[in-house]
Formats: structure tokens, C-alpha cells, sequence
């Protein structure tokens, strides 16, 4: 929690210019959960429980920094992390839906792997247990990630809104047998929804990464699992996983902001996200406005 | 049979790996292979470390299965752990501080209030934390897999509050030490264990992976939970009190996951500090799944996944000892597709 500590400690409250750089901080730190969230609507809405989401974070942050610093250019960085994180949904969907191992062990596996593999990494390229020298990034005053942020959120709402392929993606989801019996390929669907996932996870990897201009070791420090969090408290909708990011992320702002303030403020504020993130689970009530996707880690061939 | 099959074809997708990764080093395979027996098995020394290091892991997998039994996810023996760590080790000393008055502190009884008073923190608090995601699940239907997450990073902000506003020596982040300890194995006069920590908590973990395991099979609770896990439509036949039972699986799991410290903090460190055991609750996962829900499966990965996590401190001269979550990783997948009978046996969990 503290990589983020002085310089994201922009004035509370303040003048318009100052109100304007802590929209741009908030938006900053709630891509990657956005991000990670979004990639989770697209596994679970196709019927895929995933708990990879950190896995395909850190793994994006740290190969879009590592060909960012080879290459030295930025873009070809973002493209990388994009396509690491997708690699990330593909052998997930794979293991999964082809192989039969549980959802969850292999996010579980996923996750260690990714850890691990990053590490290794790391002391392979630079030398380092902790970081990665730093990089140039974008430079622009909207970063090119926070964009796309945004973007594959409005995508990901029209794709299942009024697409052929977004209606198999939540047929897949919904009632995989019912999808095969109308001659959906239920595998494939369910592998590509779990790599287009992963890629927007990436985005929110790149975007973290980028954000700090270097790659630490478990940089993304649980940020995957709060997004699998904010899946379930949407209700498993893009649009509204997109407006909760923003709250926890503005709520975790706050927690910055407060943290040189120890007490019992300090505290409470630290807590906030995640208390309010609990009231959330409770407060939604399955059945209502949160339905889960009801062929969710059931197959096909079932 | 068929687990051990799937063990077995883990082990040596996971070997097969340690080649590649040896030899991408540049290094011998065969050469490494040596450094990791020697420093795992082949010594006393390092076969104590490996023995310290699965009693955690044994815990934390004994009180996954537990609510995994029950088909409930607890994800939050990671947070249920450290608070405990804490409390226990905070208990401890204040305890002791009050009493001090009195001369008699090394009486046998004293000791045996002592210890009575740490471990009914320790599994009160434990089960005050699992009690948390039990109630929102049966109350509001909050899947626990993503409460006890939430719980996790809560009790995170609890302990460096609790650190930072007392508990810890100034300047420090960790407790004072603790004035009663667990004793050590190379304390006794035959063993070999000299200057490892391994201490009497691995028979605590024993037992505990034992017990929970008779529960499972032999009680009438063992049999709802499994009942609640499978047949939803079988419980409300048999009229098993379903909220009840995952009230109960939960607690119990929290209690089992209070204990998951003790050796760290009582055998060895003689503290509690920051990040003391961090990782625990997800590798206790790893091991009840590869245990299958069984004592002596859960024991044999316990083991397993230690001798992995020493092995790799002892190759880090040579080979980057994050090589080895790697291979932790490699080992899980490869078990769970090789094996159907774990299929079955969580084919009812489900994130949602």
C-alpha cells in the first residue's frame, strides 16, 4: 500500500486546478482494478470462475515494463503486457475447460506461477529482488492505458449488449448446454471470453505499471482479488464494475492521502475501501439486483 | 491410490521443470539435485527446517479442508492466522506483566494458566474472524471466497494499527518478546536437530490434522458437512441444520487456523512482527487440495511444498529460490489434472 505514498498526496480539497489532479489520480488508481474487474466479467459471464485476475496483473506490469525498457518504446510495452495477460485467460480457459481442472485451483496455480515467474524474471533481467530500473512511459497527460480503460468498458457493454459474439459469450455463461444445443462451440467462446478478459486485465497491469514508471516485486499487492470482489458486488455488469472502481478507488485515494495520520482516523479511513467493500457483498442480495451467471463453473458435457 | 498416482506424476512434471530451470542456469541438474537433498533431508539441520516449515502449512491445510468439507472456500486463514499470531503473542506478554507481582512465576500451574490463557486468545480471536464471512454468508449470502479476501486485507490494516499504536517495541514492528516458549526438538538429548527450529508444535500440527481428519470421517457433523457440500436436496431430507453446520465449519476452520503461528511465534521467533508467516492462508490451500481431504495427505504436501521452500533457500547461491513457487505452481495444476477424484471431490464449489 505505500508505493503510492507523497507524490500521489495531491491537496484535499483545495482550488479547481488541484480538484482536476485528484480526478486524474483517482481515475489513475482505479484503472488497474477497473481493468481486473472488467477481464472478470468477461470469464464469469462466460461461465469461467476466475481467480487469476492478480495473476494476469502482475504478469502484464512486469512484461510490458520489461520490453518498455528493451525496446524503449512505450507502445510496444503496452502491446505486450496486453498480449501477456490474454496468454494468462488462454492457458486458464484451457486448463479449465479442457483439461478439467477446477476454476479455482487453476487460478490458485495461476497466480503462484505468475508471482513466481515474475520474480525469477526480474533477477534474471536486472539483477534485482525489489524493482526494475525505471522507464520512460507516455508522457501524456491522460495516460494512453486510462483511455483504453475506459474504452473497453464502453466496448465490453455494447459487445454484450447487442453483439452475436457477446450473446454466445453470456449464453456460454447462462446455460452452457442450452448454447451447445443451438450450435454454439461452447469451448471456444469460453476461451476466447477468458483471453479477452486477460487482455483487459493487462491493460489494467500495463496501467499500473506505467503509472509508477517501474515494475516492483507484488506491486499489485491483492489488487486482483479486490477486483474479484467489485465483480460480485456489480452484479457482474461492465457498467457498473466501471463506476464501482471508481468509488473503492477514490476511497483508496483517501486512504493515501490519511496514511502519515496515525490514530484511530488513520485507521478507519485505511479501512474504509474494504469495509465498504464488505457492506457491499452483504448489501446486495443474490437473487435481486446481483445475479450471478448461472452456468458459472458448470460445463458442457455435464 | 489414484491420488498418490496423481502425487507422483506432479512430482516429476515439477522435476522435469527443476531440469529446465537447472539447466537454463547453466548448471547441472544432478549437482542441484544434490545441494537441494543436502539441504532438505540429507542433514539433520536441514530436515528440522523442513519439519518447522511444514508445521504451518499442515495447520493451514487441515483448517482448509475443514470448511472445504462443507464446500465453503476460506480463503481467510491468512488473515484468521495473523491476528491470532498477534493476539497470542501479545496475550503472552501481558499476562505475564500482570502476574509478575507474584514470585512464584516459574510454578508449574503458572505456566499451565499461562498457556491456557494464550491459546483461548488465540482461538477466540481465530474464531471471531472466520465468524465474520460465516454470518455474511448466511445471512446475506455473501460468498465467502471474496469476504474472507475483504477480511484478509482488513486484518492487514488491524495489525500495523495495532503495531503501530502499542503492541510493538518502539521503533520496531514487531511485539516484545514473548516469556514462555515451546520446546525445541534439538533441546532433547538424542535428537540431532542442533540450531534448527523445528519445536514440539509439529506434534501440535500432527494431532490437530489428525483430529480434524476423525471429525471428518467419524461424527455426525463430519458427515453433514460433507452432506451440505453434495446434496443440497439430501440435507433438507435428512433435516441437517444447514446454516448451523456452516456457522460451525467455519469456526472450527478459523480455531484450526489460530494455531497456524504457534510455531513460529512460540517455538522460534519468540515475537510476533509484521508479515510474520505472510502466504500461509493460500498455501494452505494448495495443500488441502493436494491432500484430498485426507491427515496423511495433508501431511505428505505439507511436507512436499517445505522441502521445496527450504530446498530453495538452499539453492540460492545457484538458483533463484523463486524457481521454486514456480515449481509449487507447476506441482498444483499438474496434480489437479491428473487427478479426478479432487474433481469430485469440489465439484460442488462454486464463485458465486
Amino acid at each position: 500500500m505505500g508505493e503510492r505514498n507523497a507524490e500521489a498526496d495531491v491537496g484535499i480539497g483545495g482550488d479547481g486546478m488541484s480538484a482536476i489532479v485528484t480526478a486524474t489520480h483517482v481515475i489513475a488508481i482505479a484503472a488497474p482494478y477497473g481493468c481486473a474487474a472488467l477481464g472478470g466479467v468477461w470469464s464469469e459471464r462466460s461461465g469461467v470462475v476466475n481467480i487469476a485476475l492478480e495473476g494476469m496483473l502482475i504478469v502484464s506490469a512486469f512484461v510490458s515494463i520489461a520490453v518498455h525498457a528493451a525496446t524503449s518504446s512505450a507502445w510496444l510495452g503496452l502491446i505486450a503486457g496486453i498480449v501477456a495477460g490474454a496468454m494468462i485467460g488462454f492457458v486458464h480457459g484451457l486448463l479449465v475447460e479442457r483439461a478439467g481442472v477446477h476454476a479455482l485451483l487453476s487460478g490458485l496455480g495461476l497466480n503462484l506461477f505468475a508471482v513466481g515467474i515474475t520474480r525469477v524474471g526480474l533477477r534474471a533481467l536486472y539483477g534485482s529482488s525489489s524493482n526494475s530500473p525505471n522507464v520512460s512511459g507516455f508522457g501524456w497527460p491522460i495516460d494512453p492505458t486510462v483511455i483504453l480503460a475506459i474504452g473497453s468498458t464502453i466496448v465490453t457493454i455494447i459487445v454484450f449488449r447487442s453483439t452475436v459474439f457477446g450473446l454466445r459469450v453470456r449464453a456460454c455463461g447462462e446455460s452452457p448446454n442450452a448454447a451447445r444445443a443451438c450450435g454454439v462451440d461452447v469451448f471456444w467462446t469460453r476461451v476466447m471470453a477468458v483471453s479477452v478478459g486477460g487482455a483487459i486485465a493487462g491493460i489494467g497491469g500495463v496501467a499500473l505499471a506505467f503509472d509508477l514508471r517501474q515494475f516492483q516485486s507484488g506491486m499489485t499487492s491483492g489488487r486482483g482479488f479486490v477486483a474479484l470482489a467489485l465483480v460480485v458486488v456489480s452484479g457482474w455488469r461492465p457498467g457498473r464494475v466501471f463506476v464501482l472502481a471508481l468509488v473503492f478507488s477514490l476511497l483508496d485515494w483517501l486512504q493515501i492521502a490519511a496514511q502519515e495520520k496515525l490514530g484511530v482516523f488513520g485507521f478507519v479511513v485505511q479501512t474504509l475501501p474494504y469495509v465498504a467493500t464488505l457492506v457491499g457483498l452483504a448489501a446486495v442480495r443474490p437473487g435481486q439486483s446481483a445475479v450471478a451467471p448461472k452456468g458459472l463453473g458448470i460445463s458442457a458435457n455435464a | 491410490m489414484k491420488a498418490l498416482t496423481a502425487g507422483l506424476i506432479g512430482l516429476c512434471a515439477a522435476w522435469l521443470a527443476f531440469n529446465l530451470a537447472a539447466l537454463a542456469y547453466g548448471e547441472s541438474p544432478l549437482q542441484l539435485l544434490v545441494i537441494l537433498y543436502r539441504g532438505t533431508w540429507g542433514t539433520w539441520y536441514g530436515a528440522g527446517q523442513v519439519l518447522y516449515k511444514a508445521t504451518p502449512l499442515m495447520l493451514a491445510g487441515a483448517a482448509v479442508t475443514f470448511a472445504l468439507r462443507a464446500g465453503l472456500f476460506n480463503v481467510g486463514v491468512e488473515g484468521q492466522a495473523a491476528l491470532a499470531g498477534l493476539g497470542s503473542a501479545a496475550m503472552a506478554t501481558l499476562f505475564s506483566r500482570a502476574v509478575q507481582n507474584g514470585s512464584h512465576s516459574a510454578h508449574f500451574l503458572f505456566v499451565i494458566a499461562h498457556w491456557i490463557v494464550i491459546l483461548a486468545t488465540s482461538l477466540t480471536i481465530g474464531c471471531l474472524w472466520a465468524l465474520i464471512p460465516a454470518l455474511l454468508k448466511v445471512r446475506f449470502g455473501a460468498h465467502e471466497v471474496v469476504s474472507t479476501i475483504v477480511l484478509n486485507r482488513i486484518a492487514d490494516a488491524i495489525i500495523g494499527f495495532a503495531l503501530a499504536s502499542g503492541l510493538a517495541l518502539r521503533g520496531t514492528v514487531r511485539t516484545a518478546d514473548v516469556p514462555l516458549h515451546l520446546a525445541r526438538l534439538d533441546a532433547i538429548r538424542l535428537s540431532k536437530f542442533r540450531g534448527s527450529a523445528v519445536s514440539i508444535a509439529l506434534f501440535v500440527g500432527l494431532a490437530v490434522v489428525l483430529l480434524a481428519g476423525v471429525v471428518l470421517r467419524r461424527t455426525v457433523m463430519g458427515r453433514e458437512l460433507a452432506l451440505i457440500a453434495n446434496g443440497p436436496r439430501a440435507c433438507e431430507a435428512a433435516r441437517v441444520p444447514i446454516k448451523r453446520r456452516i456457522v460451525q465449519a467455519m469456526l472450527v476452520s478459523g480455531a484450526i487456523a489460530a494455531l497456524v503461528p504457534l510455531g513460529a511465534v512460540f517455538g522460534f521467533k519468540g515475537y510476533y512482527e509484521l508479515g510474520l508467516g505472510a502466504g500461509v492462508g493460500f498455501a494452505g490451500i494448495a495443500v488441502a487440495i493436494l491432500g484430498d481431504g485426507r491427515p496423511e495427505g495433508i501431511v505428505i504436501s505439507a511436507l512436499v511444498l517445505a522441502t521445496l521452500e527450504q530446498g530453495g533457500l538452499s539453492l540460492n547461491g545457484v538458483l533463484p529460490m523463486e524457481v521454486m513457487d514456480v515449481l509449487k505452481a507447476i506441482i498444483i495444476i499438474v496434480v489437479a489434472w491428473a487427478s479426478g477424484t479432487l474433481k469430485r471431490t469440489l465439484g460442488s464449489v462454486a464463485t458465486a
